[in-house]
């Protein structure tokens, strides 16, 4: 079968001003010995590997156990390191989500973000759209990607811009009483950590609710 | 125990200080009130540390809480939403003190 290149631009690296800049800089560094080609790729892995199961178990650890959710909204860090969950880049602040308050997390200066327990953020989220536009008008954000939060619904918008990270612990699914934590580590998705979705309903991950 | 300059639940101002390049207070939020939330520890100085400075000394961080109402001009959420920010002590002054806009 002939392989149709039609209607695909090519992928390549980008080629701008700063990214030769950053090239150059490689090399420079490789060549003069300050670390090596396999040094900068095993840190690129290492930055990329994070997935955000690690912050979906503390989330369905503090909703299975009262005294690690107390824990974790008052010392983040040292909770969850007790976890084995390590948060090096920052302090660490878990923000939860109520019947009366919905918490959003962005980074207006950069892109501030819980690496260690999501990863790297999501393109939109450095994007200059969203780190303008989620302090402004964080309604408006949050219902063009899909949720519309009742008015009754106080939206609380953290602004990450020193030297605290933060996480939102969203609000257990109904339905979902005496699931253990692995089946409710599945309903915690990067976005309801991020403050942009709720977290999954159990139906979504093809479980009937427990109880009916 | 450091000794906190801003106490929890203070009215504070944020300063709108002349201070170039590299600094973590946005300009959305300048000479803007608030209320004091929580205290996050002392940290090396981020105007200094970016520019090969060690930083020092350190700086009290506060996280403050503002009235989306009182930031925006037709603000479009409801009267309840707010929004926290982590804010430097040296950015910080008590409402009515007057703390001129100075470095």
């Amino acid at each position: 079968m002939p392989h149709d290149s039609a209607g695909h631009t090519p992928i390549d690296m980008p080629d701008d001003p700063d990214a030769r800049i950053i090239r150059a800089l490689k090399a420079l560094l490789i060549g003069r010995g300050f670390f090596s080609a396999d040094d900068v790729r095993r840190k690129i892995e290492e930055l990329q590997s994070p997935a955000p199961a690690r912050g979906a178990a503390l989330v369905a650890a503090a909703w299975s156990d009262p005294a690690f959710r107390a824990h974790l909204l008052a010392d983040g860090k040292v909770a969850a390191a007790e976890r084995g969950v390590p948060v090096l880049e920052a302090g660490l602040i878990v923000v939860e989500n109520t019947p009366s308050l919905h918490n959003l997390i962005t980074c207006t200066l950069c892109s501030c973000y819980p690496r260690s327990l999501l990863g790297q953020p999501p393109p939109w989220y450095t994007s200059k759209a969203y780190r303008a536009r989620s302090v402004r008008d964080p309604r408006g954000v949050l219902a063009e990607l899909g949720w519309t939060p009742p008015r009754g619904i106080a939206i609380r918008v953290h602004d990450s811009t020193a030297d605290m990270r933060y996480l939102v612990l969203p609000r257990r699914p109904d339905g979902t009483e005496g699931w253990p934590e692995g089946d409710l580590a599945r309903l915690v998705t990067r976005d309801s950590m991020i403050g942009v979705a709720p977290a999954l309903s159990p139906s979504a991950v093809g479980r009937d609710p427990s109880g009916i | 125990m450091d000794r906190l300059r801003f106490a929890i639940g203070q009215r504070v101002r944020i300063r709108d200080l002349p201070v170039p390049g590299h600094m973590r207070t946005p300009r959305y939020v300048r000479g803007r009130t608030g209320e004091v939330t929580q205290y996050c520890g002392s940290f090396r100085n981020p105007e200094t540390l970016a520019y090969g400075g060690n930083g020092m000394p350190t700086r009290g961080l506060y996280r403050v809480r503002l009235r989306q109402g009182d930031l925006w001009s037709g603000y479009r959420g409801s009267g309840q939403d707010t929004l926290e920010i982590e804010i430097y002590e040296h950015w910080l002054a008590e409402v009515g003190k007057g703390a001129p806009d100075a470095p």
